[in-house]
């Protein structure tokens, strides 16, 4: 043991080696198996989770239509000053990627994003494309304004150059409702236009009225779960994870069963004489309908982590309070929902942030009003074929996400939740 | 044990079932003076704790009543009762520090905020934790949670304490360390505490009466030491302290002692006459293994009886002599080590005895 000190401070083991240094060689092993076994899960998630997400995200950024398909047009308005129109060589230009665009059938990509700009644009392309294929020489420009007076329009120009780069934060900008005016300034679109910053709102209240909802309801159920005897918690177990175990669809639609104008609650509602028949209530398709869909999908979630809580939380907890002479409703506030911070916490994430992102069950059951934002990303996804302002949209909402989760972080400590 | 207005506590032939066919506790009658320190001892499920939650109003009493005093309080709400409680796991509340933890009975009670201070430190002063204020429970150690847990019960000046084997989380050294402190509040601030155990050493240092349980009902309520050297039956003389027992049968009764044909064929002892039945039943005879004298002079004990050495296992202060009598062979001596104590060897054959006083026959039970 003489050797256990090499100097002060400093330990090392009998060979001579520094302690730390033997140790991390002895645990290098360890790390390495662990490693190893989570492998698999780990390429699965690189494969299957990251890398659409990075890609989706690039997507709101990039910007390749007019770099790649008008490489003369960019190249020539590259020293344009933007105060007047264009001189020949940049129509000469547009003549001839037109024309090799039109050859090449790239040009209804161009098209699309300008117009996604610009409404009209896509006819402006395609219609000047299809012309400028039988224009035979030169001087273009006062040819390409007379095939369509928008090539006249310094606007048009200034648009091109400003969608020219490879990068752009167009569609971000219009993510939140705003626009870049032919001045090249950022404004708010006009109000009829003005849809996605309301959405992203009315996604979060709804959100969060759900979450709200839902420990409401969940805290009484995850209460009888952890104090109950053993065989009858194991039952209402049970039936709270049913839901868990049949389909979503199924799920969704039975709420369409029950709540729709001619359905099980309305009849027996106006049955019952508590409405008339020309007063039957509007629940689904609406909010009203997506809400209640969503907290039935999602109360799970919150009575789990709830349960889990509670059930290491010993009876003895209240019973000191009760001894220490606090009445029972006392006692429940002041020590009994403390401790379950955590659980109402982690299941509140959760909660919270699956039903942000929901998408099925707004669009079963939500109408028009009860939409989420998710489903105006699927509408870009699947309709329009937006992909770009879908994957910026998705940024926009990942960073609410995230941001709402360095929320909750420092508001409880993520280390402190029980997820279940 | 003084007129009837020094009880704080009485039960009176109380009862408990929990599932309408087994009582567990069977029929529970204590008076409790004011100021006394009265432990509930036994093994577990013998139906204390049963009973320290029936008059904390956790559990209800099947029948019977429980007067706390003067008043029955088998109606009354838990926190109406104005019993102080410390729990097996202290129950500390671990979102508050240490100060509002006892500071919650005052606060429930709308004390005033200088008031709550003035009792908060000086509970803390009490229990030497002054300078620990604002730790959380979980930063304490197990000695520091119980002295917080035992001021939290005392700190509202309850007149009835209870306590549940407060104790039973901690090492030994702490454990001992604690039952002196407690003890010493107990004295000092003169309330009466009802003090829940299983561990006898505990029962014995602390209590001014002990309650033996077993099997639902209290088999012996008694001062320590009349527990310990008086035991009334075989139960509690094997359950406080090591015992020695040796079963025979009753030859003959006079006054009171009584001749023991021991079974085994190891001869006939005269015992002190305390629990057995006619002549000719079985019975338990009771020995004190530090009672036991060996090779003792001849005529200097009423009972000698030949035992053969089978083990021989030092301890410091004493050797703990395991030796065969009449065929049993978990019979102990205690011999202290002392200057003129001779040297006994495994397989040696000697001579014990002891006084008539020290045998206690009792029932044959057990």
């Amino acid at each position: 043991m003489a050797n256990t000190y090499s100097k002060v401070g400093e330990m090392t083991t009998n060979d001579g080696v520094p302690l730390k240094v033997s140790l991390r060689r002895s645990q290098r092993k360890l790390k390495l198996w662990a490693f190893l076994l989570v492998a698999p899960l780990l390429v699965f998630i690189l494969v299957s989770f990251i890398i659409p997400v990075v890609n989706m995200t690039m997507r709101g950024i990039e910007n390749p239509q007019v770099a790649n398909i008008m490489p003369n047009v960019v190249a020539a308005l590259e020293n344009w000053e933007g105060t007047e129109l264009p001189d020949e060589t940049v129509y000469a230009a547009l003549v001839t990627d037109l024309t090799m665009g039109r050859k090449n059938k790239n040009i209804g990509k161009v098209a699309t994003r300008l117009n996604y700009e610009r409404s009209g644009m896509r006819r402006v392309i395609t219609g000047s494309a299809r012309k400028a294929a039988k224009l035979k020489e030169g001087p273009y420009k006062t040819q390409m304004i007379e095939i369509n007076k928008a090539w006249g329009d310094v606007a048009v120009w200034s648009l091109i150059k400003r969608e020219s780069g490879t990068f752009t934060s167009s569609y971000l900008i219009s993510s939140v409702d705003r626009k870049t005016n032919d001045a090249g300034e950022i404004v708010a679109k006009i109000e009829d236009k003005q849809i996605y910053v309301n959405l992203f709102g009315k996604t979060l209240m709804m959100s969060f009225s759900i979450t709200i909802i839902c420990i409401v309801l969940a805290f009484p159920i995850a209460y009888l779960l952890a104090t109950l005897p053993l065989a009858k918690s194991n039952l209402l177990m049970i039936l709270v994870l049913l839901p868990f175990w049949t389909s979503l669809l199924v799920r969704t639609t039975t709420w369409i069963v029950l709540l729709q104008s001619q359905g099980v609650i309305n009849d027996l509602l106006v049955w019952m004489n508590i409405i008339d028949e020309d007063g039957r209530l509007q629940m689904i398709y609406n909010q009203t309908g997506t809400i209640i869909a969503m907290t039935h999908i999602l109360l799970p979630f919150m009575v789990l982590p709830l349960y889990s809580v509670m059930k290491t939380i010993p009876p003895t907890y209240m019973r000191a309070a009760l001894s220490l002479g606090a009445n029972p409703v006392t006692a429940f506030i002041k020590v009994y929902i403390p401790m379950t911070v955590s659980g109402i916490g982690a299941g509140s994430l959760l909660v919270f942030i699956l039903s942000i992102g929901y998408y099925i069950t707004p669009a079963l059951v939500g109408g028009q009003s009860g939409l989420l934002i998710s489903n105006m990303i699927a509408y870009h996804m699947q309709n329009s074929l937006n992909w770009g302002l879908a994957g910026a949209l998705g940024f926009i909402l990942l960073v609410i996400v995230l941001l709402f989760y360095a929320l909750f972080n420092k508001v409880i400590g993520i280390d402190k939740m029980k997820m279940g | 044990m003084g007129s009837k207005s020094d009880f704080l506590v009485q039960f009176k032939n109380v009862q408990k079932s929990y599932d309408g066919v087994h009582l567990v506790v069977k029929d529970f009658n204590v008076d409790m003076v004011k100021g006394e320190f009265l432990t509930m001892l036994g093994p577990s499920g013998s139906g204390k704790t049963t009973c320290l939650m029936m008059l904390a109003g956790f559990e209800t009493a099947t029948s019977g009543q429980i007067i706390l005093d003067g008043q029955s309080i088998n109606n009354v709400a838990p926190h109406k009762r104005e019993i102080g409680m410390v729990f097996q796991n202290y129950a500390l509340f671990p979102h508050m520090t240490v100060a509002e933890n006892l500071a919650f009975p005052l606060r429930v009670r709308k004390m005033g905020k200088s008031e709550v201070t003035d009792k908060v430190n000086r509970a803390l002063k009490m229990v030497r934790l002054d300078t620990f204020a604002n730790r959380r429970p979980a930063q304490l150690s197990g000695g520091q949670q119980q002295r917080v847990a035992v001021a939290r019960a005392l700190v509202f000046e309850p007149k009835l304490v209870l306590m549940d084997e407060p104790l039973g989380a901690l090492d030994k050294n702490l454990r001992e360390e604690m039952q002196y402190e407690i003890k010493h509040i107990h004295e000092d601030l003169g309330v009466t505490m009802l003090y829940v155990t299983h561990d006898q050493v505990e029962a014995l240092t602390m209590s001014d009466r002990i309650a033996v349980f077993d099997d639902g009902v209290v088999q012996q309520l008694a001062s320590p030491q009349s527990l310990y050297e008086e035991p009334c039956n075989a139960f509690v003389a094997n359950f406080i302290g090591e015992n020695n027992r040796l079963m025979g049968k009753v030859l003959s009764v006079s006054g009171d002692t009584c001749s023991v044909e021991l079974e085994g064929g190891g001869g006939t002892i005269q015992a002190t006459k305390v629990n057995v039945g006619q002549v000719g039943d079985r019975t338990t005879l009771s020995l004190r293994p530090e009672r036991v004298m060996v090779n003792p002079a001849e005529g200097s004990c009423a009972n000698l009886v030949n035992a053969t050495v089978e083990e021989l296992i030092y301890h410091g202060d004493h050797t703990r002599t395991r030796v065969s009598v009449s065929g049993s062979s978990n019979f102990i001596i205690k011999v202290p080590n002392t200057h003129n104590q001779q040297h006994m060897k495994k397989g040696e054959s000697i001579r014990i005895g002891w006084d008539t006083d020290d045998c206690r026959a009792l029932d044959a039970n057990d």
